[in-house]
């Protein structure tokens, strides 16, 4: 057999990984790597940088310059990456509470601002790593163990959040769609501003078991059922919506990246010595 | 259509994605819960297994036509 490429991304020693079988994070971190090597950065110029929770785990898995910072601040972290050294591609791996509950307010300002960032969010439905805690992105109605009668939160779209809040790339895929999740952050690296992807993953230990869905396999077959491509959601009436979601690019806009613009007032200050 | 099929056991985790997503039923999961071929011969080399193998434990490949 031939060693496939993306398996020099990976640190070989720490796999495998520590994700519970069927876990669709290590589909998400491959779809990464491979959009990465799609794009031919280098690991020498690409950073990787990640929350807490399960998905952020992934930086540990990951052969480039990597950060696992605290809860939520990922964006940060980030943001400072990237403006210490504009060079480098700077991705974020988050998770759905890291990203929007915890790291709520940094999420949000990180897209108003536009950072030159290609953030990648983790979206399992669910609080993994501390035993199936309702997350803002839990479905209303489905069980966790902080709502055992079904969760009556409201559901953050965080897709829907990114786009108000400024962001100026916006996608989402699912692990079932891995060509397409591939495709979806290729294209998300490309842009320059900040990119948002919301990659799908089943958690058949902590959402499945607790909603019924079955295995793993299951969860990404009610993936495949369920998820709708943006043009054919575009054409489909309100009623035949109920119960499916869209997946594809929502948003592909320009505006002037937080580099750029700090560029400009280093020069309106009267510059500075390079 | 010739295939040689891989798998990394050490990684496998036995979730059995692979064995619900072969079209063929090639594959099936061993009494150590780790995924096995039970029937090679019909094997397409789609891929299906490998593409969506969350532990990466195993790869298809076409044989090369001799």
């Amino acid at each position: 057999m031939m060693e496939r490429s993306f398996e020099r991304y990976f640190r070989q020693n720490h796999l495998p990984h520590l994700w519970c079988p069927g876990c669709g994070n290590g589909i998400a971190m491959k779809a990464i790597v491979q959009a990465i090597e799609q794009k031919g950065f280098s690991q020498d110029n690409t950073v990787i940088v990640s929350g807490i929770g399960c998905s952020s785990r992934a930086s540990g898995y990951m052969d480039f310059d990597t950060l696992h910072t605290a809860h939520g601040r990922a964006i940060p972290f980030a943001t400072g990456i990237k403006l210490a050294n504009p060079d480098l591609n700077v991705v974020v791996i988050t998770g759905d509470g890291d990203c929007t509950a915890i790291g709520g307010n940094h999420f949000i300002h990180g897209c108003r601002r536009n950072v030159d960032l290609t953030v990648i969010m983790f979206n399992n439905n669910i609080y993994g790593m501390t035993g199936g805690q309702a997350s803002p992105t839990t479905p209303i109605g489905a069980k966790a163990t902080t709502a055992p009668y079904g969760s009556v939160d409201r559901t953050f779209d965080a897709c829907e959040l990114a786009e108000a809040a400024g962001a100026t790339y916006v996608a989402r895929s699912t692990a079932f769609h891995v060509m397409h999740m591939t495709n979806m952050i290729a294209a998300g690296l490309d842009n320059k501003g900040f990119s948002f992807i919301e990659a799908m993953v089943q958690c058949p230990t902590a959402f499945g078991r607790k909603n019924r869905m079955g295995g793993p396999a299951d969860m990404m077959k009610w993936m495949r059922d369920h998820a709708v491509m943006k043009a054919a959601w575009d054409k489909l009436p309100q009623e035949k919506r109920e119960g499916k979601f869209p997946i594809g690019c929502f948003l592909q806009t320009e505006a002037i990246d937080y580099d750029t613009a700090y560029d400009q007032v280093i020069e309106r200050a009267g510059g500075a010595e390079k | 259509m010739k295939s040689e099929i891989t798998i990394k056991t050490v990684r496998c985790k036995g979730c059995g994605i692979c064995v619900a997503f072969c079209p063929k039923a090639v594959l099936a999961l061993s009494e150590l819960g780790k995924v096995q071929v039970v029937n090679k011969e019909a094997c397409i080399a789609c891929g299906q297994c490998e593409l969506r193998c969350p532990d990466y434990a195993i790869f298809v490949d076409k044989e090369a036509a001799k």
